[in-house]
């Protein structure tokens, strides 16, 4: 090393200079950042006050609401019914069970090398909802029978999206297989399914499948609402479900196939042991996405007279005990909406960077 | 001697392992399975129906329908058909779905730009903008508009006016419509004057500068015959036109154009949330031009300006259009939650009020999905046509 090499000089963070460099570069950013500035100082102080400083947080009734904030008073009052629907108060803990195990499911998946986080995923899969069907609706084992119309708020929510996706994936998978498929016939069965569905908004098949359905079944046969909402769900998702696995497939290379073809294997044998696996585990943050997308459409089942989350919270917003809590109402359900998604996105960004093998072709 | 031939080839398949065979069974199979489907469908349907008495056949499009609808585009009262509602609610449909789409694409790339903007605050702010409206359902997000904000908006009699001509108030946004009068002709004429000419001249300038490489500004000039004629046309004609202006009648306002508080609330939701769909898109569409391509342009010696309109810009478009398409789907598609707030669109008008008068459930939801499935074709073959013209053109 020579006398005259110097070392680097340290980038010393200042905040003067950083400042001039991304917030003030050059007269339009200068404005830019006044004008942004000056919104944000003046709509930030009324927001605080509305949500925190004025809000009112104790009470039992409407009367007790007297700040000129937010009443949340209201939610915590309403709480029960916003999670639980008219679901029997001292039969609740059949709710609870389900959402502790499905955090014990799931929580995990997000933790890297937490032991035994595969199997707990799977029970998730497949165990849940059987555990599920036997616990929430009763009627066995001596559990006292709930009706579904008694289902509702967040606890409804979960399970359109639970059984939405978990129902639509073997779906997805046998029309995404079809849509790959060599026979012209099945291909083009498969196509058309795939693009009716996609073509058509989700409320025309909410309709469709509570005005329809009942028309389409022999007479005697009848399924309650929920029931008609979650089939029209799951057939819609299956739609795109197909899509995104099919993503999936066109990324394994051809290699794959011929080998599978060499060592033998029959069609079920080289998917299922084969392609599937590699393009399953590729989609994955594919299906996460849906997931979010789908989680976020269960709201329009209020449109069909479900008392999904907001479905509740719609219902008593307009009630004449509290007056012009419909602010309150909407950021509560707002906040648990964003709270999952963002919470879940971010996950799937996570997944997606780690997944990158980068050899994609 | 006479050579003997051995037939090398090895035993064909046995049929039921012949891959053909199998194909065309399982084929065959599937056919007669959707066909068997579709029969007990139509059976089941048939036979429901008859016990139910209703009858089948589009016939009942010709009855009276004897409800009103509060916002229509093409004329229409109570006293006329059902197949006059379907056109109300599509164009209602169209209507809005057209305003989301020019709306969210001016707000999406203003966003999708800001996000990448160096100036560190609006960066952010455009982040977080993303962030908050994209993880909330756009059906809460309607309700909040039409029910936290604009019902909350003050009465007629108290009503925001803006000059005397506009105001706002919680029935909606009252503006001043303009009445052509006669003459107005002319104007038209104008405005087709000036297109013309703007397209005559924009190939003359393109022309000119393959053959001698001095640059027309035709943007500049464009722009100013496009303003320019229309506006001497309209003074040459003696101004013809008139504005109806809104005024205070009794409980309510009338004259003008209104704009209901559903369409506007739906409009603003929707518009807002797939603005923030597109500004991510715009923003890696941006993010995917090499930064060689800026610096290439740059050695050119091309201004920052030309930079961006003829390199960058291209490029991104090719990233950019097929996922805005699939927005533009689902923003049509999305469209159809105007029910849940009473915005007449066709699923609330067609599909809704209609269907529960006539119970013709199968016809009814067979048209409106039809019409759906046209528009999704209509805009991926436009998309498709244009993205073919801007796709990297290969040799």
């Amino acid at each position: 090393m020579t006398e005259s090499t110097m070392k680097a000089p340290k980038k010393a963070l200042r905040p003067v200079k950083w400042m001039r460099e991304n917030l003030f570069s050059g007269w339009f950013n200068t404005v830019l950042t006044l004008g942004v500035a000056y919104l944000l100082v003046t709509s930030v102080g009324p927001l605080l006050n509305w949500f925190f400083l004025d809000a009112n947080f104790v009470g039992s009734d409407a009367s007790d609401c007297t700040g000129a904030g937010a009443c949340w008073l209201f939610i915590s009052q309403r709480l029960n019914f916003f999670i639980y629907g008219f679901y029997p108060d001292e039969l609740q803990w059949r709710v609870d069970v389900m959402f502790l195990l499905l955090a014990v499911a799931f929580v995990p998946q997000f933790i890297e090398r937490f032991p035994g986080r595969k199997w707990l995923g799977l029970f998730g899969i497949f165990g849940l909802p059987v555990v599920g069907y036997f616990l929430i609706p009763g009627g066995a084992f001596g559990l006292e029978e709930v009706q579904s119309s008694k289902w509702g708020g967040l606890m409804l929510t979960l399970i359109l999206a639970y059984i939405g996706i978990i129902a639509s994936l073997p779906i997805g998978i046998l029309l995404a297989l079809g849509r790959r498929s060599e026979m012209p016939i099945i291909r083009g069965i498969c196509v058309i399914f795939i693009e009716v569905w996609r073509a058509v908004p989700l409320i025309t098949v909410l309709f469709m499948a509570s005005v329809m359905l009942p028309l389409f079944l022999p007479e005697g046969v009848n399924f309650e609402k929920l029931a008609r909402a979650l089939i029209g769900i799951t057939l819609w998702q299956s739609a795109y479900m197909a899509e995104v696995i099919r993503g999936g497939l066109q990324a394994i290379p051809r290699g794959q196939y011929e080998a599978a073809d060499a060592l033998g294997l029959g069609y079920w044998r080289k998917v299922g042991l084969v392609i599937l696996p590699q393009a399953l585990k590729m989609v994955i943050p594919g299906i996460v996405n849906t997931f979010i997308s789908l989680f976020k459409d269960t709201t329009l089942v209020l449109i069909i007279g479900l008392f999904d989350i907001l479905g509740t919270v719609q219902s008593t917003v307009t009630d004449p005990a509290w007056q012009n809590v419909a602010i309150e109402g909407y950021v509560f359900v707002a906040f648990c909406f964003w709270i999952f998604c963002f919470g879940i996105s971010r996950y799937s960004q996570n997944l997606e960077r780690k997944l990158d093998t980068g050899h994609k072709t | 001697m006479k050579k003997q031939t051995f037939d090398t080839r090895p035993a064909g398949p046995k049929p039921w392992n012949d891959p053909q065979v199998r194909s065309i069974f399982f084929q065959t199979i599937a056919i007669a399975l959707v066909f068997w489907g579709g029969w007990v469908l139509v059976e089941n349907t048939l036979s429901n129906m008859e016990s139910r008495g209703i009858s089948t056949g589009f016939g009942f499009l010709d009855e009276t329908a004897g409800f009103g609808i509060i916002m229509n585009l093409v004329p229409y009262d109570a006293t006329m058909s059902y197949g006059r509602t379907f056109w109300v609610g599509l164009t209602n449909t169209l209507l809005v779905s057209a305003m989301g789409v020019v709306a969210a694409t001016i707000l999406g790339f203003i966003i999708g730009v800001a996000r990448l903007s160096s100036n560190w605050l609006v960066a952010k702010m455009a982040l977080v903008y993303i962030e908050v409206i994209r993880n909330i359902p756009l059906l809460l997000q309607i309700f909040f508009w039409y029910f936290a904000v604009l019902s909350n908006l003050p009465s007629p009699r108290q009503s925001v006016d803006v000059g005397g001509a506009l105001f706002l108030n919680n029935r909606g946004l009252y503006l001043p419509e303009p009445l052509t009068q006669d003459g107005f002709g002319l104007v038209w004429g104008g405005i087709l004057l000036a297109i013309a000419a703007v397209v005559a001249i924009r190939v003359w300038a393109k022309k000119r500068q393959l053959a001698t490489g001095q640059i027309f500004p035709t943007f500049k000039v464009g722009v100013a015959i496009l303003i320019a004629v229309p506006i001497i046309s309209y003074l040459a004609a003696g101004s013809p036109i008139e504005w109806d202006i809104p005024a205070l009648k009794g409980f309510n306002f009338g004259g003008g154009i209104t704009i209901i508080p559903e369409l506007a609330a739906l409009w603003i939701a929707l518009s807002l949330y797939t603005a923030s769909f597109i500004a991510e898109i715009v923003r890696s569409g941006i993010l995917s031009v090499s930064k060689g391509q800026t610096e290439a342009s740059k050695a050119l010696g091309l201004p920052n300006g030309l930079t961006l309109r003829l390199v960058i810009i291209p490029q991104a478009m090719r990233v950019i259009i097929p996922p805005l398409t699939s927005q533009y789907l689902n923003l049509v598609k999305n469209s159809s939650l105007a029910t849940a707030i009473g915005y007449p669109d066709l699923v609330a008008v067609f599909m809704g009020t209609t269907l529960n008068q006539t119970g013709q459930a199968v016809e009814v939801v067979a048209i409106t999905m039809a019409v759906y499935l046209t528009i999704s074709l209509l805009i991926s073959l436009f998309m498709n046509i244009y993205n073919r013209a801007v796709a990297i053109k290969e040799r």
